[in-house]
């Protein structure tokens, strides 16, 4: 039963994902990759993370995808049928050809001797998903998370000055 | 729950579909959204292995990237803006100033 619904997810992920490359319109190729999105959200539940499937949904899905459909529309790009939408097909065709062969090789057939933690299944579902990802980010990665909100101000700041019109 | 390698081969998969978007599209938000693709499909990744090795180190990794495409999409969407400003146009062949 649930590997037949991981198949029907990694399905609908494939597709929608192939769907943001090829349609034309920039609006179709953003709902699309909303769709994606909702797959991976998927995925993180299957994986017994709950808390990254809500932030997935709520920053992703959300906040950027937003941005995005807003920049679409804020452009009013036409889309013209005669002019050709993209280029280097038979080149880019190959390079993704073998990533994909390389990607799924390596993963696949490399078996490394990787340290494994104490956060099994049981674990995680007793204490709570949110609870152990807080503890972890508020206590090991505490410096890692106050440069984050450096780098949010920055960003915050460079956008501002980018969109301006005049400096 | 399924096994680790269908969760990475998935991943492979959306990685190499957002490299050939990337490659090919001539709209810069569509090569935009390719790249978020690909930071997706490595965050797959990263929960996939953090769970099998029972190490949570990789889910707050995913965290930090949620948080730099964010910041990403801020600065890329601002830039693509002010592209569009100077040249009426958001197709990646009108930027060939620095093209000889």
């Amino acid at each position: 039963m649930e590997t037949l619904f991981f198949l029907i997810v990694s399905l609908v992920a494939v597709i929608s994902a192939i769907l943001v490359v090829t349609c034309r319109n920039p609006i179709n190729s953003a709902l699309s990759l909303i769709m994606t999105f909702f797959c991976l959200a998927t995925y993180y539940v299957m994986l017994d993370a709950p808390f990254m499937a809500a932030v997935q949904v709520m920053v992703y899905a959300g906040a950027i995808m937003v941005l995005m459909v807003f920049t679409i529309m804020l452009l009013n790009i036409r889309v013209d049928a005669s002019k050709k939408h993209s280029h280097k097909l038979i080149f880019g065709s190959i390079i993704g050809f073998f990533t994909v062969l390389n990607l799924i090789v390596l993963l696949v057939k490399s078996r490394a001797a990787l340290p494994t933690g104490p956060y099994s299944g049981e674990i995680i579902r007793k204490i709570g998903h949110t609870e152990l990802i807080g503890r972890e980010m508020f206590t090991n990665f505490l410096l890692p998370f106050e440069i984050t909100s450096i780098l949010l101000l920055v960003a915050i700041i460079g956008a501002v000055i980018l969109a301006k019109k005049k400096i | 729950m399924e096994n680790l390698n269908s969760y990475l081969i998935v991943s492979a998969i959306l990685f190499s579909i957002g490299t050939i978007g990337v490659l090919t599209r001539k709209n810069v938000i569509v090569m935009f959204m390719c790249i978020e693709l690909m930071l997706n499909a490595v965050n797959l990744t990263f929960v996939a292995f953090s769970r099998y090795l029972g190490n949570l180190d990789g889910q707050v990794f995913v965290f930090f990237i949620m948080t730099v495409a964010a910041a990403e999409a801020a600065v890329g969407l601002a830039l693509i803006i002010a592209f569009f400003n100077n040249k009426e146009s958001i197709d990646v062949d009108d930027v060939n100033l620095m093209k000889w």
